[in-house]
Protein backbone atom coordinates (compact mmCIF):
# COMPACT_ATOMS: atom_id res chain seq x y z
CA UNK A 1 0.00 0.00 0.00
CA UNK A 2 1.67 3.09 -1.20
CA UNK A 3 1.88 6.30 1.75
CA UNK A 4 -0.68 8.50 0.49
CA UNK A 5 -3.18 5.94 0.71
CA UNK A 6 -2.20 5.78 4.34
CA UNK A 7 -2.26 9.10 4.86
CA UNK A 8 -5.78 9.71 2.73
CA UNK A 9 -7.10 6.85 5.04
CA UNK A 10 -5.87 8.97 8.32
CA UNK A 11 -7.59 12.02 7.42
CA UNK A 12 -10.62 10.69 6.04
CA UNK A 13 -10.67 8.92 10.54
CA UNK A 14 -9.31 12.05 11.90
CA UNK A 15 -12.69 14.50 12.36
CA UNK A 16 -14.40 11.10 13.67
CA UNK A 17 -11.63 9.63 15.48
CA UNK A 18 -10.96 12.87 17.03
CA UNK A 19 -14.22 13.39 18.38
CA UNK A 20 -14.99 9.59 19.44
CA UNK A 21 -11.74 10.05 21.27
CA UNK A 22 -12.54 13.46 22.83
CA UNK A 23 -16.27 12.25 24.09
CA UNK A 24 -15.58 8.26 24.71
CA UNK A 25 -11.96 7.03 25.60
CA UNK A 26 -10.50 10.82 26.70
CA UNK A 27 -13.71 10.97 29.51
CA UNK A 28 -13.16 6.99 30.48
CA UNK A 29 -9.29 7.69 31.42
CA UNK A 30 -10.41 10.87 33.11
CA UNK A 31 -13.31 9.10 35.44
CA UNK A 32 -10.34 6.69 36.27
CA UNK A 33 -8.15 8.94 37.38
CA UNK A 34 -10.39 11.34 38.87
CA UNK A 35 -11.11 8.33 41.16
CA UNK A 36 -8.17 7.90 42.29
CA UNK A 37 -7.49 11.55 42.58
CA UNK A 38 -10.54 13.68 43.44
CA UNK A 39 -11.99 14.67 46.10
CA UNK A 40 -15.20 16.23 45.96
CA UNK A 41 -15.26 18.80 43.24
CA UNK A 42 -11.26 19.35 43.75
CA UNK A 43 -8.08 17.25 42.86
CA UNK A 44 -5.39 15.95 45.15
CA UNK A 45 -1.99 15.62 44.76
CA UNK A 46 -1.47 12.18 45.99
CA UNK A 47 -3.48 9.17 44.76
CA UNK A 48 -6.21 7.71 47.35
CA UNK A 49 -8.57 4.91 48.06
CA UNK A 50 -11.28 7.23 49.91
CA UNK A 51 -13.80 7.01 46.92
CA UNK A 52 -13.49 3.76 46.73
CA UNK A 53 -13.85 2.77 50.27
CA UNK A 54 -17.15 5.27 50.70
CA UNK A 55 -18.43 3.32 47.61
CA UNK A 56 -17.96 0.00 49.97
CA UNK A 57 -19.61 1.72 52.97
CA UNK A 58 -22.55 3.56 51.02
CA UNK A 59 -25.65 1.90 52.02
CA UNK A 60 -27.89 3.65 49.47
CA UNK A 61 -25.01 2.06 46.46
CA UNK A 62 -26.21 -1.34 47.74
CA UNK A 63 -29.59 -0.49 47.74
CA UNK A 64 -29.15 1.17 44.38
CA UNK A 65 -27.35 -2.28 43.05
CA UNK A 66 -29.47 -4.20 44.34
CA UNK A 67 -32.58 -2.04 42.70
CA UNK A 68 -30.41 -1.98 39.14
CA UNK A 69 -29.74 -6.13 39.09
CA UNK A 70 -33.58 -6.38 40.41
CA UNK A 71 -34.92 -4.30 37.42
CA UNK A 72 -32.56 -5.97 34.68
CA UNK A 73 -33.40 -9.71 36.11
CA UNK A 74 -37.30 -8.80 35.64
CA UNK A 75 -37.38 -6.29 33.22
CA UNK A 76 -35.52 -7.94 30.30
CA UNK A 77 -36.83 -11.80 30.72
CA UNK A 78 -40.66 -10.27 30.53
CA UNK A 79 -39.31 -8.13 27.70
CA UNK A 80 -38.44 -10.64 25.62
CA UNK A 81 -41.25 -12.82 26.07
CA UNK A 82 -43.59 -10.30 25.22
CA UNK A 83 -41.50 -9.35 22.43
CA UNK A 84 -41.35 -13.28 20.97
CA UNK A 85 -45.28 -13.20 21.40
CA UNK A 86 -45.32 -10.20 19.93
CA UNK A 87 -43.60 -11.11 16.67
CA UNK A 88 -45.15 -14.50 16.47
CA UNK A 89 -48.58 -12.75 16.12
CA UNK A 90 -47.13 -9.79 13.88
CA UNK A 91 -46.14 -13.08 11.16
CA UNK A 92 -49.03 -14.77 11.34
CA UNK A 93 -51.55 -14.79 9.03
CA UNK A 94 -54.14 -13.04 11.43
CA UNK A 95 -56.30 -10.22 10.30
CA UNK A 96 -55.68 -6.60 11.35
CA UNK A 97 -51.25 -7.50 12.00
CA UNK A 98 -50.19 -3.96 10.32
CA UNK A 99 -52.09 -1.72 12.79
CA UNK A 100 -51.21 -4.53 15.75
CA UNK A 101 -46.85 -4.27 14.68
CA UNK A 102 -47.67 -0.58 15.10
CA UNK A 103 -49.41 -0.54 18.03
CA UNK A 104 -46.95 -2.26 19.63
CA UNK A 105 -44.08 -0.44 17.74
CA UNK A 106 -45.47 3.36 19.01
CA UNK A 107 -43.93 3.18 22.75
CA UNK A 108 -40.19 2.27 20.91
CA UNK A 109 -40.83 6.18 19.03
CA UNK A 110 -42.22 8.13 21.63
CA UNK A 111 -39.93 10.23 24.05
CA UNK A 112 -39.38 8.62 27.53
CA UNK A 113 -40.27 11.91 28.99
CA UNK A 114 -43.27 12.84 27.75
CA UNK A 115 -45.15 9.56 28.14
CA UNK A 116 -43.99 9.33 31.61
CA UNK A 117 -45.97 12.47 32.32
CA UNK A 118 -48.90 10.01 31.14
CA UNK A 119 -47.98 7.30 33.35
CA UNK A 120 -47.71 9.73 35.99
CA UNK A 121 -51.42 10.21 35.80
CA UNK A 122 -52.17 6.54 35.77
CA UNK A 123 -50.16 5.91 38.96
CA UNK A 124 -51.35 8.84 40.77
CA UNK A 125 -53.06 8.25 44.44
CA UNK A 126 -56.31 9.51 44.10
CA UNK A 127 -57.61 10.26 40.68
CA UNK A 128 -54.71 7.84 39.02
CA UNK A 129 -56.35 5.75 36.08
CA UNK A 130 -55.30 2.56 37.80
CA UNK A 131 -56.40 3.44 41.44
CA UNK A 132 -60.34 4.13 39.61
CA UNK A 133 -60.05 0.51 38.36
CA UNK A 134 -59.14 -0.96 41.69
CA UNK A 135 -62.18 1.03 43.12
CA UNK A 136 -64.43 -0.56 40.60
CA UNK A 137 -63.85 -4.19 42.45
CA UNK A 138 -63.86 -2.69 45.85
CA UNK A 139 -59.87 -2.15 46.26
CA UNK A 140 -58.93 0.67 48.41
CA UNK A 141 -55.96 1.81 45.83
CA UNK A 142 -52.81 1.06 45.88
CA UNK A 143 -49.57 3.93 46.11
CA UNK A 144 -48.01 2.76 42.94
CA UNK A 145 -45.15 5.23 43.43
CA UNK A 146 -45.42 6.16 46.43
CA UNK A 147 -44.55 2.85 48.33
CA UNK A 148 -41.31 1.75 48.94
CA UNK A 149 -42.60 -1.71 47.68
CA UNK A 150 -44.19 -0.98 44.90
CA UNK A 151 -42.61 1.84 43.36
CA UNK A 152 -39.36 0.05 41.28
CA UNK A 153 -42.20 -2.06 39.54
CA UNK A 154 -44.31 0.36 38.85
CA UNK A 155 -41.29 1.94 37.00
CA UNK A 156 -40.24 -1.37 35.71
CA UNK A 157 -44.02 -1.89 34.24
CA UNK A 158 -43.42 0.93 32.40
CA UNK A 159 -40.06 0.05 30.77
CA UNK A 160 -41.90 -3.34 29.50
CA UNK A 161 -43.98 -0.89 28.19
CA UNK A 162 -41.32 0.45 26.23
CA UNK A 163 -38.86 -1.97 25.24
CA UNK A 164 -41.08 -5.12 24.33
CA UNK A 165 -41.69 -3.46 21.00
CA UNK A 166 -38.48 -2.50 19.63
CA UNK A 167 -37.72 -6.03 20.36
CA UNK A 168 -40.45 -7.28 18.90
CA UNK A 169 -38.37 -5.68 15.60
CA UNK A 170 -35.41 -8.41 15.79
CA UNK A 171 -37.98 -11.57 16.15
CA UNK A 172 -39.67 -10.41 13.59
CA UNK A 173 -36.47 -9.96 11.61
CA UNK A 174 -35.52 -13.39 12.56
CA UNK A 175 -38.52 -15.25 12.01
CA UNK A 176 -39.00 -14.20 8.59
CA UNK A 177 -35.71 -15.81 7.92
CA UNK A 178 -37.06 -19.15 9.12
CA UNK A 179 -37.33 -21.97 6.03
CA UNK A 180 -40.65 -22.58 5.62
CA UNK A 181 -40.32 -25.93 4.39
CA UNK A 182 -39.39 -26.56 7.89
CA UNK A 183 -42.62 -25.77 8.72
CA UNK A 184 -44.72 -27.87 6.05
CA UNK A 185 -42.17 -30.52 6.64
CA UNK A 186 -43.87 -30.63 10.52
CA UNK A 187 -47.78 -30.13 8.99
CA UNK A 188 -46.91 -33.54 7.30
CA UNK A 189 -45.92 -34.77 10.62
CA UNK A 190 -49.03 -33.29 12.08
CA UNK A 191 -47.12 -31.76 15.11
CA UNK A 192 -49.27 -29.12 16.64
CA UNK A 193 -48.62 -25.93 17.20
CA UNK A 194 -46.57 -25.99 21.09
CA UNK A 195 -44.16 -28.63 19.18
CA UNK A 196 -43.83 -26.77 16.56
CA UNK A 197 -42.61 -23.62 18.49
CA UNK A 198 -40.60 -25.47 21.00
CA UNK A 199 -38.69 -27.79 18.58
CA UNK A 200 -38.20 -25.46 15.25
CA UNK A 201 -39.21 -21.94 15.86
CA UNK A 202 -37.69 -21.35 19.53
CA UNK A 203 -34.24 -23.19 19.10
CA UNK A 204 -34.20 -21.31 15.64
CA UNK A 205 -34.34 -17.91 17.32
CA UNK A 206 -31.82 -18.44 19.93
CA UNK A 207 -29.09 -16.29 18.35
CA UNK A 208 -31.58 -13.60 18.48
CA UNK A 209 -32.60 -14.52 21.89
CA UNK A 210 -28.59 -13.89 23.30
CA UNK A 211 -28.48 -11.02 21.18
CA UNK A 212 -31.39 -8.83 22.20
CA UNK A 213 -30.45 -10.37 25.94
CA UNK A 214 -27.21 -8.57 25.92
CA UNK A 215 -29.07 -5.73 24.36
CA UNK A 216 -31.59 -5.28 27.13
CA UNK A 217 -29.22 -6.28 29.75
CA UNK A 218 -27.36 -2.91 28.09
CA UNK A 219 -30.14 -0.63 28.31
CA UNK A 220 -31.98 -1.68 31.45
CA UNK A 221 -28.60 -0.21 32.86
CA UNK A 222 -28.74 3.08 30.97
CA UNK A 223 -32.46 3.57 30.72
CA UNK A 224 -33.47 6.11 33.65
CA UNK A 225 -35.17 9.08 31.81
CA UNK A 226 -38.66 7.91 33.51
CA UNK A 227 -37.28 8.12 36.83
CA UNK A 228 -36.79 11.79 36.33
CA UNK A 229 -40.88 12.25 36.21
CA UNK A 230 -42.45 8.94 38.12
CA UNK A 231 -40.05 9.11 41.50
CA UNK A 232 -36.39 10.60 41.44
CA UNK A 233 -35.49 7.89 42.73
CA UNK A 234 -37.83 7.63 45.79
CA UNK A 235 -39.57 7.22 48.18
CA UNK A 236 -35.84 6.67 50.21
CA UNK A 237 -33.96 5.55 47.17
CA UNK A 238 -36.34 2.90 47.11
CA UNK A 239 -36.40 2.80 43.01
CA UNK A 240 -32.97 4.29 42.50
CA UNK A 241 -31.15 3.47 39.75
CA UNK A 242 -27.28 3.64 39.27
CA UNK A 243 -26.98 5.79 36.42
CA UNK A 244 -29.55 8.36 37.96
CA UNK A 245 -27.52 8.06 41.28
CA UNK A 246 -24.23 8.78 39.49
CA UNK A 247 -26.14 11.87 38.47
CA UNK A 248 -27.58 12.82 41.73
CA UNK A 249 -24.05 12.90 42.86
CA UNK A 250 -22.32 14.95 40.09
CA UNK A 251 -25.47 17.13 39.76
CA UNK A 252 -27.40 17.57 42.63
CA UNK A 253 -24.54 16.54 45.93
CA UNK A 254 -21.58 18.03 43.32
CA UNK A 255 -19.69 14.63 44.61
CA UNK A 256 -17.66 15.08 41.55
CA UNK A 257 -15.09 12.57 42.65
CA UNK A 258 -17.29 9.84 43.99
CA UNK A 259 -19.63 9.72 40.98
CA UNK A 260 -16.27 9.01 38.96
CA UNK A 261 -15.91 6.47 41.61
CA UNK A 262 -19.43 5.15 40.56
CA UNK A 263 -19.05 5.62 37.04
CA UNK A 264 -15.80 3.59 37.08
CA UNK A 265 -18.30 1.00 38.71
CA UNK A 266 -20.91 1.30 35.84
CA UNK A 267 -18.24 0.75 33.36
CA UNK A 268 -17.32 -2.25 34.75
CA UNK A 269 -20.37 -3.54 34.56
CA UNK A 270 -21.04 -2.54 31.06
CA UNK A 271 -17.52 -4.04 29.95
CA UNK A 272 -18.29 -7.47 31.74
CA UNK A 273 -21.65 -7.46 29.62
CA UNK A 274 -19.67 -6.26 26.65
CA UNK A 275 -17.19 -9.01 26.74
CA UNK A 276 -20.44 -10.96 26.41
CA UNK A 277 -22.04 -9.96 23.52
CA UNK A 278 -19.02 -9.81 21.78
CA UNK A 279 -18.65 -13.66 22.77
CA UNK A 280 -22.04 -14.04 21.59
CA UNK A 281 -21.78 -12.06 18.12
CA UNK A 282 -18.30 -13.59 17.35
CA UNK A 283 -20.30 -17.36 17.54
CA UNK A 284 -23.56 -16.02 15.67
CA UNK A 285 -22.29 -13.19 12.42
CA UNK A 286 -18.87 -13.46 11.00
CA UNK A 287 -17.33 -10.00 10.61
CA UNK A 288 -15.43 -9.79 7.42
CA UNK B 1 -59.98 -27.35 21.20
CA UNK B 2 -57.32 -25.83 18.94
CA UNK B 3 -59.96 -23.18 17.97
CA UNK B 4 -60.87 -21.99 21.17
CA UNK B 5 -56.75 -21.39 21.74
CA UNK B 6 -57.02 -19.60 18.72
CA UNK B 7 -59.43 -16.93 19.63
CA UNK B 8 -58.19 -16.59 22.98
CA UNK B 9 -54.58 -16.14 21.46
CA UNK B 10 -55.93 -13.68 18.81
CA UNK B 11 -58.22 -11.79 21.68
CA UNK B 12 -54.67 -11.24 23.95
CA UNK B 13 -53.32 -10.34 20.65
CA UNK B 14 -55.56 -7.59 20.60
CA UNK B 15 -55.88 -7.38 24.11
CA UNK B 16 -51.99 -6.21 24.46
CA UNK B 17 -52.32 -3.98 21.53
CA UNK B 18 -54.60 -2.01 23.21
CA UNK B 19 -53.15 -1.81 26.62
CA UNK B 20 -49.72 -0.40 24.46
CA UNK B 21 -51.74 2.45 22.85
CA UNK B 22 -53.84 2.92 25.53
CA UNK B 23 -51.69 6.00 27.18
CA UNK B 24 -51.42 7.51 23.99
CA UNK B 25 -55.49 6.88 23.48
CA UNK B 26 -55.93 8.45 26.99
CA UNK B 27 -53.65 11.56 26.12
CA UNK B 28 -55.67 12.31 23.11
CA UNK B 29 -58.96 11.95 24.93
CA UNK B 30 -57.60 14.30 28.13
CA UNK B 31 -55.96 16.61 25.45
CA UNK B 32 -59.38 17.51 23.68
CA UNK B 33 -62.02 17.28 26.25
CA UNK B 34 -62.20 20.20 29.47
CA UNK B 35 -60.61 19.44 32.62
CA UNK B 36 -63.92 17.31 34.17
CA UNK B 37 -63.48 14.87 31.70
CA UNK B 38 -59.95 14.00 32.08
CA UNK B 39 -60.28 10.80 34.52
CA UNK B 40 -64.21 10.18 32.85
CA UNK B 41 -65.18 9.10 30.16
CA UNK B 42 -68.63 10.00 28.40
CA UNK B 43 -69.28 9.70 24.78
CA UNK B 44 -71.08 13.16 24.87
CA UNK B 45 -68.51 15.14 26.49
CA UNK B 46 -67.74 18.16 23.91
CA UNK B 47 -64.64 18.27 21.96
CA UNK B 48 -61.82 21.26 22.74
CA UNK B 49 -59.42 22.84 21.43
CA UNK B 50 -58.73 24.61 24.53
CA UNK B 51 -56.20 22.34 26.65
CA UNK B 52 -53.63 23.15 23.57
CA UNK B 53 -54.04 26.19 23.57
CA UNK B 54 -53.29 26.93 27.27
CA UNK B 55 -50.66 24.20 27.01
CA UNK B 56 -48.93 26.61 24.31
CA UNK B 57 -49.09 29.74 26.42
CA UNK B 58 -47.32 28.29 29.65
CA UNK B 59 -44.74 26.85 28.23
CA UNK B 60 -42.06 28.34 24.91
CA UNK B 61 -42.89 25.12 22.67
CA UNK B 62 -42.25 26.95 19.81
CA UNK B 63 -38.67 27.31 21.17
CA UNK B 64 -38.42 23.88 22.61
CA UNK B 65 -39.43 22.29 18.90
CA UNK B 66 -36.98 24.33 17.13
CA UNK B 67 -34.08 23.49 19.42
CA UNK B 68 -34.71 19.78 19.29
CA UNK B 69 -34.77 20.44 15.91
CA UNK B 70 -32.12 22.40 15.18
CA UNK B 71 -29.75 19.92 17.35
CA UNK B 72 -31.34 17.05 15.59
CA UNK B 73 -30.32 17.89 12.26
CA UNK B 74 -27.47 19.46 13.63
CA UNK B 75 -26.47 15.80 15.23
CA UNK B 76 -27.80 14.14 11.95
CA UNK B 77 -25.71 16.11 9.16
CA UNK B 78 -22.44 15.76 11.36
CA UNK B 79 -22.88 12.21 11.66
CA UNK B 80 -23.60 11.37 8.10
CA UNK B 81 -19.90 13.32 6.93
CA UNK B 82 -18.08 11.90 9.49
CA UNK B 83 -19.28 8.08 9.54
CA UNK B 84 -19.00 8.18 6.03
CA UNK B 85 -15.66 9.01 5.59
CA UNK B 86 -14.57 7.07 8.83
CA UNK B 87 -16.88 3.96 7.24
CA UNK B 88 -15.15 4.11 4.02
CA UNK B 89 -11.63 4.47 5.19
CA UNK B 90 -12.22 1.33 7.56
CA UNK B 91 -13.85 -0.87 5.09
CA UNK B 92 -11.87 -0.09 2.04
CA UNK B 93 -8.70 1.45 2.90
CA UNK B 94 -5.83 -0.19 4.20
CA UNK B 95 -3.57 1.21 6.68
CA UNK B 96 -1.51 0.36 9.47
CA UNK B 97 -3.51 -0.41 12.86
CA UNK B 98 -6.80 -0.32 11.13
CA UNK B 99 -7.75 -3.38 13.62
CA UNK B 100 -6.69 -1.77 16.65
CA UNK B 101 -8.88 1.42 15.35
CA UNK B 102 -12.06 -0.59 14.37
CA UNK B 103 -11.78 -1.60 18.04
CA UNK B 104 -11.71 1.28 18.95
CA UNK B 105 -14.61 2.52 17.38
CA UNK B 106 -17.00 -0.21 18.45
CA UNK B 107 -15.80 0.49 22.02
CA UNK B 108 -18.50 3.06 21.93
CA UNK B 109 -21.49 0.60 21.06
CA UNK B 110 -21.16 -0.25 24.77
CA UNK B 111 -19.69 3.19 26.58
CA UNK B 112 -22.27 5.61 24.64
CA UNK B 113 -21.87 9.17 25.88
CA UNK B 114 -24.71 9.35 28.79
CA UNK B 115 -22.86 6.98 31.18
CA UNK B 116 -19.84 10.08 31.34
CA UNK B 117 -22.00 12.97 31.69
CA UNK B 118 -19.50 13.76 34.42
CA UNK B 119 -16.33 14.41 32.52
CA UNK B 120 -18.31 15.47 29.34
CA UNK B 121 -19.79 18.46 31.27
CA UNK B 122 -16.25 19.63 32.21
CA UNK B 123 -15.17 19.10 29.04
CA UNK B 124 -17.74 21.27 27.28
CA UNK B 125 -17.64 23.92 30.18
CA UNK B 126 -13.73 23.85 29.44
CA UNK B 127 -15.13 24.54 25.95
CA UNK B 128 -17.74 27.48 27.00
CA UNK B 129 -20.18 25.10 25.34
CA UNK B 130 -22.54 25.08 27.93
CA UNK B 131 -26.41 25.49 27.14
CA UNK B 132 -25.32 25.95 23.34
CA UNK B 133 -26.81 23.70 20.64
CA UNK B 134 -23.10 22.19 20.07
CA UNK B 135 -22.63 21.45 23.43
CA UNK B 136 -25.32 18.85 22.89
CA UNK B 137 -24.67 17.88 19.55
CA UNK B 138 -21.05 17.52 19.46
CA UNK B 139 -20.69 14.24 21.67
CA UNK B 140 -23.00 12.31 19.46
CA UNK B 141 -21.62 13.64 15.90
CA UNK B 142 -18.93 10.50 15.71
CA UNK B 143 -21.46 7.59 16.13
CA UNK B 144 -19.53 4.27 16.29
CA UNK B 145 -22.81 2.57 15.55
CA UNK B 146 -23.27 5.01 12.25
CA UNK B 147 -19.64 3.82 11.38
CA UNK B 148 -20.00 -0.09 11.68
CA UNK B 149 -23.56 0.08 9.53
CA UNK B 150 -22.00 2.03 7.08
CA UNK B 151 -18.75 -0.40 6.98
CA UNK B 152 -21.05 -3.20 6.40
CA UNK B 153 -23.00 -1.53 3.59
CA UNK B 154 -19.50 -0.29 2.13
CA UNK B 155 -17.79 -3.94 2.22
CA UNK B 156 -21.03 -4.88 -0.07
CA UNK B 157 -20.15 -2.40 -3.03
CA UNK B 158 -18.37 -4.24 -5.53
CA UNK B 159 -14.84 -2.94 -6.34
CA UNK B 160 -14.83 -3.40 -9.99
CA UNK B 161 -16.91 0.16 -9.53
CA UNK B 162 -14.84 1.86 -7.31
CA UNK B 163 -11.62 0.88 -10.02
CA UNK B 164 -13.79 2.22 -12.80
CA UNK B 165 -14.00 5.21 -11.45
CA UNK B 166 -10.40 5.42 -10.18
CA UNK B 167 -9.43 4.82 -14.13
CA UNK B 168 -12.01 7.77 -14.77
CA UNK B 169 -9.65 9.87 -12.79
CA UNK B 170 -11.98 10.47 -9.53
CA UNK B 171 -10.40 11.71 -6.42
CA UNK B 172 -11.17 9.42 -3.21
CA UNK B 173 -13.89 11.58 -2.44
CA UNK B 174 -15.36 12.06 -5.56
CA UNK B 175 -15.89 7.74 -5.63
CA UNK B 176 -17.33 8.12 -2.14
CA UNK B 177 -19.80 10.45 -3.30
CA UNK B 178 -20.59 9.09 -6.40
CA UNK B 179 -19.83 5.12 -6.20
CA UNK B 180 -20.28 4.27 -2.34
CA UNK B 181 -23.22 6.56 -1.06
CA UNK B 182 -25.48 6.72 -3.77
CA UNK B 183 -25.37 2.53 -2.94
CA UNK B 184 -25.98 3.33 0.21
CA UNK B 185 -29.41 4.27 0.44
CA UNK B 186 -31.22 2.21 1.76
CA UNK B 187 -28.45 2.00 4.91
CA UNK B 188 -28.53 6.17 5.46
CA UNK B 189 -32.42 6.12 5.29
CA UNK B 190 -32.32 3.22 8.09
CA UNK B 191 -29.32 5.05 10.16
CA UNK B 192 -31.18 8.41 9.49
CA UNK B 193 -34.89 7.23 10.84
CA UNK B 194 -32.91 5.54 13.99
CA UNK B 195 -30.91 8.68 14.78
CA UNK B 196 -33.88 11.05 14.41
CA UNK B 197 -35.63 9.21 17.01
CA UNK B 198 -33.04 8.44 19.25
CA UNK B 199 -32.01 12.44 19.51
CA UNK B 200 -35.26 14.01 19.07
CA UNK B 201 -36.41 11.53 22.49
CA UNK B 202 -32.76 11.97 24.39
CA UNK B 203 -32.33 13.59 27.95
CA UNK B 204 -29.83 13.10 30.21
CA UNK B 205 -27.92 14.42 28.09
CA UNK B 206 -29.84 17.70 27.19
CA UNK B 207 -30.69 17.77 31.19
CA UNK B 208 -27.51 18.37 32.29
CA UNK B 209 -25.90 20.47 29.17
CA UNK B 210 -28.49 23.14 28.86
CA UNK B 211 -29.37 25.53 31.59
CA UNK B 212 -32.07 28.09 29.23
CA UNK B 213 -34.63 27.91 27.03
CA UNK B 214 -32.31 29.04 24.64
CA UNK B 215 -31.22 25.60 23.96
CA UNK B 216 -33.13 23.26 26.09
CA UNK B 217 -34.81 20.90 23.48
CA UNK B 218 -38.88 19.33 24.01
CA UNK B 219 -37.70 16.77 26.47
CA UNK B 220 -36.19 18.86 28.65
CA UNK B 221 -38.59 21.59 28.74
CA UNK B 222 -41.50 18.67 28.93
CA UNK B 223 -39.42 17.31 32.42
CA UNK B 224 -40.05 21.23 33.88
CA UNK B 225 -43.68 21.27 32.26
CA UNK B 226 -44.79 18.16 33.94
CA UNK B 227 -43.41 19.04 37.15
CA UNK B 228 -46.21 18.56 40.09
CA UNK B 229 -44.57 22.10 41.51
CA UNK B 230 -45.75 23.80 38.42
CA UNK B 231 -49.73 22.50 39.46
CA UNK B 232 -50.68 22.17 35.79
CA UNK B 233 -53.92 20.16 34.96
CA UNK B 234 -53.95 16.66 33.20
CA UNK B 235 -55.64 18.20 30.54
CA UNK B 236 -52.97 20.45 29.95
CA UNK B 237 -49.71 18.11 30.23
CA UNK B 238 -51.88 15.63 27.99
CA UNK B 239 -52.08 18.55 25.54
CA UNK B 240 -48.40 19.31 25.96
CA UNK B 241 -47.38 15.86 25.58
CA UNK B 242 -49.17 15.82 22.21
CA UNK B 243 -47.57 18.40 21.13
CA UNK B 244 -43.78 17.00 22.36
CA UNK B 245 -44.33 14.08 20.52
CA UNK B 246 -46.40 14.96 17.58
CA UNK B 247 -44.07 15.74 14.81
CA UNK B 248 -42.70 12.38 15.94
CA UNK B 249 -45.22 11.02 15.16
CA UNK B 250 -46.80 12.12 12.53
CA UNK B 251 -42.86 11.52 10.81
CA UNK B 252 -43.28 7.95 12.46
CA UNK B 253 -47.08 7.12 10.89
CA UNK B 254 -45.83 8.42 7.52
CA UNK B 255 -43.36 6.40 6.79
CA UNK B 256 -44.29 3.68 9.45
CA UNK B 257 -43.13 1.03 6.88
CA UNK B 258 -39.60 2.65 6.66
CA UNK B 259 -39.39 2.97 9.85
CA UNK B 260 -39.88 -0.99 11.21
CA UNK B 261 -37.85 -1.47 8.36
CA UNK B 262 -35.00 0.58 9.49
CA UNK B 263 -34.81 -0.24 12.89
CA UNK B 264 -34.82 -4.23 11.70
CA UNK B 265 -32.11 -3.29 9.37
CA UNK B 266 -30.06 -1.69 12.31
CA UNK B 267 -30.56 -4.06 14.51
CA UNK B 268 -29.67 -6.89 12.49
CA UNK B 269 -26.43 -5.49 10.64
Amino acid sequence: MQPTRQIQAWLLLLPALCLLVAFTHYPVIKTIVRSFFGFGTRWESQATLENYRYLLEDEVLMQVLYNSFLYAAITVPVSIVLAIAMALWVNSKMAGKGILRTAYFTPTVLPMISVANIWLFFYSPEIGLLNKLLGLVGHGGINWLGDPEVALYSLMAMTIWKEAGFFMIFYLAALQTIDSNLYHAAAIENANKWTVFRRITFPLLMPTTLFVLVNALLNAFKLVDHLFILTKGGPNNASNLLLYYIFENAFSFFDTAYAAALTVLMLVILVVLALLQFGVIEKRVHYR
Amino acid sequence: MNRLLHYLSVTLAWLLGLVWLFPLIYAIWAATHPPEFATRFSLFAPLTMQNFYEAWDQAPFLRYMLNTIAITTMILAGQLVLCTLAAYALARMEFTGRGIIFALVLMQLMVVPEILIVENYQTLAGLNLIDTYWGVALPYFASAFGIFLLRQTFKTVPEDLENAARIEGCSVLAIIWKVYVPLAKPTYLAFSLVSISYHWNNFLWPLVVTNTEKSRPLTVGMSIFGAPESGVDWSIISAGTLISVGPLLVLFILFQRQFVQSFMQAGIK
